[in-house]
């Protein structure tokens, strides 16, 4: 018998998680899954949860009982450390976890395993800007956020608040964006900032608001893809012209190349691409913060720390990537990994946003004091669910025994992804922006000029893109409770 | 007082040389589009075969 233990039930690890006990139930093998989150959530739409459009029960559910059909093991626990090479006490590879729920909260447990699937997400590290967290790890009181369910439905309240106050006569300053230099999960907040206009439209206060984008892009519409390249009306349309075209139909206003450096009470304070420092007011703010690893700490057999082996300075897991450092110029999609598997340690393998990336993929800037300001790449959504899909593809396939290394691929240089901005949720009113973009990497070598595939990387606005958005949130959740059919619906 | 042109009212709110000046804003007939049930109708049927095209590519 073996076990595959998959750390993380987040978009990548659950959909690895029920592939690996789909197609290992007819088999002696374990599937353990560890997380500390008793809920799962379909990230994408928190955002109608924050403008009030949706309950939390329409994007969570309940995860032991879809474990419990799918015949994977649950621990309700976050993981601490791994020892790849096992302990004093025994060769197996163990994962150490603490529960924080299912009536053992607080308790250890070492699980060994035979393959790991680091899918830990990240941690929201929002203590990385002063004021934005509180200090101890968590959201501060200044300002917003949509990044947990919990933390929209907050964003729901304050919103409705402020709308209130509007409706008394009061004008209100609205600032949505990054909430640090090194960002990623632009996408989130702008599409946050449409759909809070949306929302103060049809609370008839929209005249009452003055709406500000901030972001650490270096132009509208980077998404830290270093922007992107549509054909429309016959001609090669960069997404800046696009994004700002939003902005601009609506009134918005923009601040890019910034670095949000502190967070007041109805103010923050940042620093430019030019070097230019300034403030920004608010009344209401939602600034997302920047990821970083969960923290997990990695001892060889003799107990040694050996963190810095497993996982890169910034908390993400190495994989196969090629982390020589080198200058854009330089920078190819043969840098990004394919397997997905640690180069030391050849059971564990990272998907989603618990890997770590090789570079950026926009180009790094900093700004005349030094500060680097760059988007950090995206890899939520689409190409998570993608990654987890291949790695435990592979994975299933060395424990059958069928072959000693990875049989499938997920490079970000070789996929595309979709991506869906609503504006609103009603069916006939609102419109949305759906994009597509192949691959994520630029490769211009391949596509030179704009080192996208023009024909595969699109982007449309209209009420069909709501529909794709709704479409989209009834499947994957469907999908995630693993409902007849689930395996039909592709990542 | 001048009669203001048609278009015009979809681009009022524009300040000249502001940075909103310097992209594309959709007329009438763009924004007509976008919320027409017929056009968008055609219009999910091709983002979803856009998609299909694009997950099939991705995966290895």
């Amino acid at each position: 018998m073996a076990r595959l233990v998959i750390l993380g039930a987040g978009v990548a690890g659950h959909t690895a998680a029920s592939f690996a006990a789909k197609w290992l139930s007819e088999t002696e093998d374990e599937v353990v899954v560890v997380t500390p989150n008793a809920l799962w959530n379909w990230i994408p739409s928190n955002i109608w949860v924050g403008v009030g459009e949706m309950a939390k029960e329409e994007v969570t559910f309940d995860l032991a009982p879809v474990y419990e059909k799918a015949g994977a093991i649950y621990k309700q626990a976050k993981a601490v450390s791994i020892n790849p090479e096992g302990s004093a006490d025994t060769n197996k590879s163990f994962v150490t976890i603490e529960f924080t729920g299912q009536d053992k909260e607080g308790e250890s447990e070492n699980i060994e395993y035979d393959y790991l699937i680091n899918a830990t997400g990240p941690k929201l590290n929002f203590d990385a800007t002063p004021g934005l967290g509180d200090g101890n790890g968590h959201l501060g009181e200044h300002t917003v956020s949509v990044c947990t369910a919990d933390h929209a439905i907050h964003a729901s309240h304050v919103l409705d608040e402020t709308i209130e106050q509007m409706r008394k006569g009061e004008r209100k300053k609205f600032l949505i964006g990054t909430g640090h230099g090194m960002c990623t999960c632009q996408g989130a907040a702008f599409e946050y900032i449409f759909n809070i206009e949306h929302k103060l439209k049809e609370e008839g206060v929209r005249d009452m608001a003055d709406m500000t984008w901030i972001s650490n892009e270096s132009f509208l519409g980077d998404f830290g893809m270093g922007g992107l390249h549509f054909n429309m009306g016959g001609f090669v349309t960069s997404s800046k012209v696009f994004a700002e075209s939003l902005y601009a139909e609506r009134g918005m206003d923009w601040i890019i190349g910034a670095h949000v450096n502190k967070v007041e009470a109805g103010k923050v304070t940042y620093e430019t691409l030019d070097g230019e420092i300034d403030e920004q007011e608010f009344d209401f703010a939602m600034l997302i913060p920047p990821f970083a690893g969960v923290g997990l700490k990695a001892y060889n057999k003799a107990g040694e720390d050996i963190t810095d082996t497993v996982f890169a300075p910034n908390g993400f897991m190495k994989v196969d990537a090629d982390y020589t450092a080198k200058p854009y110029e330089e920078w190819l999609p043969s840098d990004w990994p394919r397997t997905l598997q640690n180069p030391t340690y050849k059971n564990m393998f990272a998907v989603g946003i618990a890997f770590a990336p090789p570079h950026p993929i926009s180009k790094p800037m900093k700004s005349p004091n030094g500060t680097p300001i760059i988007p950090t790449p995206p890899r939520t959504g689409m190409p998570s669910a993608m990654m987890g899909k291949a790695v435990v593809s592979s994975i299933v396939d060395m424990m059958k025994g069928k072959t000693t290394e990875p049989t499938h691929t997920s490079s970000m240089a070789e996929m595309g992804a979709a991506c869906v901005a609503s504006a609103g949720k009603g069916l006939f009113s609102g419109t949305a922006a759906a994009m597509t973009v192949f691959p994520i990497v630029p490769d211009f070598k391949k596509y030179p000029g704009t080192g996208r595939d023009i024909n595969g990387t699109t982007g449309e606005i209209g009420l069909a893109a709501h529909w794709v958005k709704h479409l989209l949130h009834h499947a994957f959740i469907w999908k995630a409770k693993l409902k007849p059919g689930w395996t039909l619906i592709p990542e | 007082m001048a009669e203001i042109n048609k278009e015009s009212k979809h681009v009022k709110h524009v300040e000249p040389y502001s940075p909103q000046s310097g992209t594309m804003i959709p007329l009438g007939t763009q924004k007509f589009l976008r919320t027409c049930v017929l056009w968008q109708l055609i219009r999910f049927v091709a983002i979803n075969i856009k998609m299909t095209i694009l997950i099939v590519k991705s995966h290895h």
